[in-house]
């Protein structure tokens, strides 16, 4: 099906049982540990042989030579995988550094073996016996040493490098009100709580991957890229997948691994990455320097908007495309944005959570927070004066919703923001010094090819088959919801079989693309099929009505059980998309609003209360959107108060690289959390009028917690992490 | 090799293990109970959490040969998917988890929990350590901050354990 | 993980004999720090005494009004019991303070005096650190350096003690009652247990190899407001940048000690008697040889804070 124009009323519409609150339906598979993640399938193939991974001991450099011996004489050791050995190997479309390395060493911990062994605690134990000689080569490590070299990006999934309108450079000269700052963001880690694990068995040349990937598709014909095998030969299945946030949307070196580790052990392997390897080992958010002019007249209105930021990262790696959001976000007359890369040698940079936006917004809206300070002006009020309708750098292109404005309003009224005092440093409560912090949201909405297949059996059950995952995002319940719409059959008549290569390609999960998209391939499948039994009653498809389990047209109605006959009915079909995408900006808005206490004494920051509004097309399941936000709102805290992989410059790897080291928020450090969506139904981004709101969630968190420690404390840090260390200097004396 | 024999979820079993065998991996690996996670392996996330004698312990930083005779309750002890226990009922009906990774360990926790607090174990935050305990918010928080959600269900769960203990006390 | 054998101790004597006599052995209690270390190949023992089976875990009254703790008593089972939570709070309230509540079920009394330091390059094997292989240098001085020491550190390593527990008990002026290879027992105070790093930082404590712990002993009550305050980054299952211990008398004297600095408990006596003239006298005192690095100087000024706000709220 081609969605070339806005869509009109449609069964979706209905909103019978789209739209609801409905409980996962895979909820009590995941609450008895009944739901099988990639390394647990015990089921599918016996005489499973463990893998562990031996990382590079250096950040750069390459392998003089490797001794295996005592590996090899080791008790249990099956095999062992290593470059010298692995045979010709192909490198994946999506990945940057090789993902087994040797000779050369491309970063810290980037797989250099495989040990194969009987049990875990024997490959573990093995692992450990390579001897491995290394010449250590100087690396480049430092991003802010990077920034004088690095260079324009070739133009990607973020834009071109540079965007310009009007004459920035004069025009802020000119502005009554400047603000130039800079502020850096750290590397992340995406610390998902399942590591990348699969198991891979050979049967002949036909190659079976269990595995944890968010991008079926992706990962399948990367593996057989790196392999050198046909496409067609390699099946992925991933039916769980234990958190993702983009760090598993391309093949890793445990699918590459467990494969090349069966073909020489002759027996399926299982591989995890061990935790300590997998913040080095896998991709993590790349870091950022950015800076940020604006140039206002006195009454608040943005005349000259200017946003470069600096990004590294390994060869044929990315830039992190923090100023997206600064093209579309406030108006102004005269605006530029650019970014560069430099060469770093450190671990692959590559999409986290809400990429490019989510550090991004952590800068730009501190700068409007510090602009509306200088004005003199309520923060709110200032992002409200410089909204706009339009694609500021296309004025032609308007965006198809956009309700930033009563997203803000609809949070400030509930949040209880009239009653913040905008001096800084003026609230107290006991040993707390309390301020409050806004800040906008925003992400843009993707739209890309989905497919789904659709089975009618003679029970009269719907069977969707699609390779979209559920990363937690709630994909089974809301493509369950839409077959149930769809064929008007109850959701318990739905079955939804995800994650699989066999099944029609989907969107896969990432972006925030996956809910939208993914619903409304099924949405396309489910109209063939709808079709496909009508035709085969013989009723005028377009009078067709599916409503409580059975088919009605005139007066004749039939049981769909009865109309699926002994063969039942199979429809496929995608969801692909004209030109709606380029005539129109499609984006999610919302407002965060955080309330913080910082201790004043020890600087310690506690954030109090969290709001957040969002306007993002359609809410397919407001219990499972809602968890996406309120998620989102917590991996932003961590962005905000405690997220850093350190880089030690000398040796060339982030260095606290475990979770107890690397800190992710905890349950002490997240309050209640509110959370409400506007009413919005976007006809222009799908069938489902939809649109995405995982990753909105995360888009500007952080920057609405640093204006909230702002006003707390008249401090204004802007170098993430936001941690008490920031601040002691400046706290004013106690007694 | 080390023979070991302990009870998971009232059946009693007999392992000969390598004395390197973790709990964890005893369960996962030689019993085919996987519904207890590991996250880390290294003590430093709770999804590996277990119910050990009445008390709930990182299965991963603990090894099976010490557990000669213990009472084990894992996930699959405490409900079935068309048979659950009030706490993941409640899960469910709060939207608890997300990915479900972290969900059988802060559900075991969770049960937990509510014993500590009846048998009168203070916390952190517990603000007079010679007053009974309660479970306030502020509690139950600070009990729970050994098993991370990456997904951020936390203010979910809460409302979840909050049910549970509000019917149960 | 290197293979080892595995016995089941009978008695304390026995257990401290054949660590002593049985090569490269090692006492193992709830496991929650050598396991993880151990998985790392940070400790390789060849053979595990698991001392759980001795009836280690009471907590009994001394003759005169202290209370007697024995080694294996868990974390949990130290921090609910009623005498510590009444004449005890500081240790109460420094073993809630730390790890999680899995974690403190499982850990036990010896064990925690005994962790090892949570350095990031002494987790990392494959980079230099003395502790880890003495001679092999220290990445963490000119490295990532926030967490570590401001005090008594050396050339050879800036390492931190991360206990809780053991600040609360240096406050305390508790003794660790051992019972020797040979089978002699003996008592170390607190403060001589743990060493500072000098040249040697691989050995870090004053036992003798094979030497057991089987209690530590508080001496009777001493009253005052007892407080144990943790300053850390996330609110709770992390380490301490900075904690203080500190019992206050109503006449403002009193006991402080520090954890997060340095390589042990961090008190000093001298320092105490600054006590009535305020925090910043204190730790003028206290740190008066620190040598902080420049990801951790921040740690003075907060000591600074942290002990004023715990004087503050102890004075009332
Ligand atoms: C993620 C994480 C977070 C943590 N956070 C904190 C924190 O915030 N604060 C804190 O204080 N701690 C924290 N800990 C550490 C925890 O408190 C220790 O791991 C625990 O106290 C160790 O006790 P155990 O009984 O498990 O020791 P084990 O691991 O069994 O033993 C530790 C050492 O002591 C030796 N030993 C044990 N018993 C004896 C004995 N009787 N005589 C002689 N030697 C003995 C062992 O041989 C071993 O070398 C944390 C741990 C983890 C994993
Ligand atoms: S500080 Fe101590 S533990 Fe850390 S690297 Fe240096 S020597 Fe090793
Ligand atoms: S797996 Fe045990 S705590 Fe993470
Ligand atoms: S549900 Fe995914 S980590 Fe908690």
């Amino acid at each position: 099906m081609r969605f070339e124009h806005p869509a009109t009323f449609n069964p979706i519409d209905q909103l019978k049982v789209v739209g609801h609150p409905t409980s996962r339906i895979e909820g009590p598979l995941k609450t008895t540990g009944t739901a099988p993640y990639a390394y647990e399938r015990h089921d599918v193939v016996p005489n499973q042989a463990y893998g562990y991974i031996v990382g590079a001991a250096i950040g750069k450099g390459r392998i003089n030579a490797i001794d295996l011996a005592a590996a090899k004489d080791a008790p249990g050791v099956l095999a062992i995988v290593t470059a010298d050995n692995a045979g010709k190997l192909g490198k994946g479309e999506r990945n940057a550094a090789p993902l087994l390395g040797g000779p050369e060493i491309a970063h810290y911990h980037q797989a250099v073996a495989l040990v194969v062994a009987e049990t875990f605690e024997q490959a573990r134990a093995a692992a450990q016996l390579l001897r491995i000689d290394y010449s250590k080569a100087d690396g480049k490590f430092d991003l802010a040493a990077g920034v004088d070299g690095a260079i324009a990006p070739k133009p990607s999934f973020g834009g071109p490098a540079d965007t310009a309108v009007g004459t920035f450079a004069s025009a802020f000269a000119a502005a009554p009100v400047q603000l130039d700052a800079r502020y850096t963001t750290p590397d992340q880690g995406h610390a998902m709580m399942e590591p990348h694990a699969s198991i891979a068995a050979w049967d002949g040349d036909k190659l079976t991957v269990w595995t944890s990937n968010q991008m079926i598709a992706w990962g399948a014909g990367d593996l057989a890229q790196t392999l050198g095998i046909p496409k067609d030969k390699v099946r992925l299945i991933s039916p769980y997948i234990g958190g993702g946030f983009g760090g598993k949307l391309f093949l890793r070196a445990d699918v590459l691994l467990a494969a090349l580790g069966a073909r020489a052990a002759k027996r399926p392997v299982k591989v995890a990455l061990q935790r300590p390897l997998m913040f080095n080992n896998t991709t993590h958010r790349p870091a950022t320097i950015q800076r940020i002019r604006i140039g206002a007249d006195r009454d608040g209105t943005i005349t000259a908007i200017g946003h470069e930021s600096w990004s590294g990262n390994v060869k044929d790696g990315e830039a992190e495309t923090a100023v997206s959001q600064t093209r579309l976000l406030y108006a102004g007359a005269n605006r530029m944005t650019a970014m560069r890369l430099a060469a770093l040698d450190l671990p692959e940079g590559n999409a986290m959570r809400a990429p490019g936006e989510a550090s991004g917004m952590m800068a730009l809206e501190i700068a409007i927070d510090e602009l509306a300070e200088k004005l003199g002006m309520d923060p709110v009020a200032l992002r409200i004066k410089n909204d706009t309708q339009v694609d500021p750098e296309h004025p032609e292109r308007r965006f198809s919703q956009r309700q930033f404005v009563q997203c803000l309003n609809e949070g400030a009224a509930r949040f209880g923001w009239s009653q913040r005092n905008p001096k800084p440093g003026q609230v107290r409560d006991g040993r707390w010094l309390v301020g409050m912090g806004v800040a906008a949201a925003f992400r843009n909405n993707l739209v890309t090819k989905s497919g789904a297949r659709v089975r009618l059996d003679q029970q009269g059950v719907v069977t969707v088959e699609t390779d979209m995952t559920d990363i937690g995002t709630g994909s089974y319940t809301i493509i369950a919801q839409t077959a149930a719409e769809m064929m008007g059959v109850p959701l318990e008549k739905v079955v939804v079989r995800l994650g699989d290569s066999d099944f029609p390609v989907s969107c896969g999960s990432g972006g925030q693309w996956g809910g939208n998209n993914s619903t409304a391939g099924v949405y396309a499948a489910c109209v063939k099929l709808r079709e496909a039994i009508a035709q085969k009653l013989g009723f005028n498809s377009d009078e067709a009505e599916f409503a409580d389990g059975l088919v009605r047209a005139g007066n004749r109605s039939v049981p769909l059980a009865q109309a699926a006959g002994q063969d039942g009915l199979v429809a496929e079909d995608a969801i692909e998309y004209g030109d709606l995408a380029k005539t129109w900006q499609q984006s999610t808005f919302g407002a965060h609003f955080v309330e913080v206490g910082v201790d004043a004494d020890t600087a310690e920051i506690r954030v109090r209360r969290m709001l957040a509004v969002c306007a993002a097309g359609r809410i397919l399941n407001p219990k499972a959107a809602r968890s996406q936000v309120i998620g989102a709102m917590t991996m932003g805290v961590g962005a905000a108060l405690m997220e850093d992989l350190v880089v030690d410059k000398r040796h060339g790897l982030f260095i606290n690289h475990d979770l107890a080291s690397y800190e992710v928020p905890v349950h002490a450090d997240i309050p209640h959390q509110d959370m409400v969506f506007l009413d919005e139904t976007d006809p222009v981004s799908s069938p489902m009028k939809a649109k995405g709101v995982a990753e909105l969630g995360i888009c500007g968190v952080a920057a609405a917690v640093a204006n909230a420690v702002h006003n707390a404390t008249g401090i204004r840090v802007r170098d993430y992490p936001i941690t008490l260390d920031k601040l002691i200097g400046q706290l004013p004396e106690v007694g | 090799m080390t023979k070991v024999s302990f009870d998971v979820n009232g059946d009693t079993h007999q392992l000969e293990l390598d004395t390197r065998t973790t709990l964890l991996d005893a369960l996962r690996e030689h019993l085919h109970l996987t519904g207890t996670k590991k996250g880390c392996d290294h003590g430093q996330c709770g999804a590996c959490t277990v119910i050990v004698d009445g008390r709930r312990i990182n299965s991963c930083l603990t090894l099976a040969v010490m557990h000669e005779g213990d009472e084990i309750t894992t996930i699959e002890g405490l409900g079935a998917p068309d048979h659950l226990h009030p706490m993941q009922a409640a899960f469910v009906k709060h939207d608890g988890y997300q990915c479900g990774y972290c969900t059988p360990g802060q559900i075991c926790s969770a049960v937990a929990v509510l014993d500590e607090v009846r048998s009168g174990i203070p916390s952190h935050v517990t603000a007079d350590l010679t007053a009974p305990v309660r479970l306030t918010n502020a509690e139950l928080r600070e009990r729970m901050s050994g098993n991370i959600c990456r997904c951020g269900a936390y203010s979910n769960i809460a409302d979840a354990i909050g049910e549970v203990a509000g019917r149960s006390a | 993980m290197r293979a080892f054998s595995y016995t089941r101790a009978q008695s304390p004597a026995e257990a401290a004999s054949a660590a002593a006599h049985t090569d490269n052995a090692k006492f193992i209690a709830g496991g929650t720090n050598l396991l993880d270390l151990m998985k790392l190949e940070i400790e390789t023992p060849a053979h595990l005494i698991d001392v759980n089976g001795l009836a280690l875990d009471r907590i009994e009254e001394t003759p005169d009004g202290g209370l007697r703790i024995g080694a294996l008593v868990r974390n949990t089972d130290l921090a609910a019991n009623e005498r510590v939570r009444r004449d005890y709070a500081v240790l109460s309230r420094a073993l809630l303070a730390g790890a999680s509540g899995q974690l403190r079920n499982k850990a036990t009394t010896a064990g925690n005096l005994l962790q090892r330091t949570r350095c990031p390059y002494f987790y990392d094997t494959n980079l230099p650190c003395n502790k880890r292989k003495p001679g092999s240098g220290c990445a963490a001085i000119g490295g990532a350096s926030r967490q570590h020491a401001v005090v008594g550190v050396s050339e050879a390593c800036i390492a931190t003690h991360p206990s809780d527990m053991a600040v609360a008990m240096r406050a305390l002026d508790a003794t660790v009652e051992t019972v020797r290879p040979d089978g002699a027992a003996r008592t170390i105070p607190i403060a001589e247990l743990h060493r500072l790093p000098g040249d040697s930082p691989e050995i870090e404590t004053t036992l003798q190899p094979g030497e057991l712990i089987t209690a530590v002993t508080l001496p009777k009550p001493v009253g005052g407001t007892q407080a144990y305050r943790k300053v850390r980054d996330r609110a709770s299952y992390a380490f301490a940048l900075v904690s203080v211990a500190a019992i206050v008398q109503p006449d403002g004297t009193g006991r402080v000690a520090l954890g997060g600095v340095a390589h042990k408990p961090w008190r000093v006596e001298a320092a105490e008697a600054e006590l009535p003239r305020g925090a910043k006298a204190v730790t003028a005192r206290l740190f008066a040889d620190a040598k902080p690095t420049q990801d951790n100087a921040f740690k003075l000024p907060l000591a600074e804070r942290t002990l004023a706000a715990v004087l503050r709220e102890a004075r009332g």
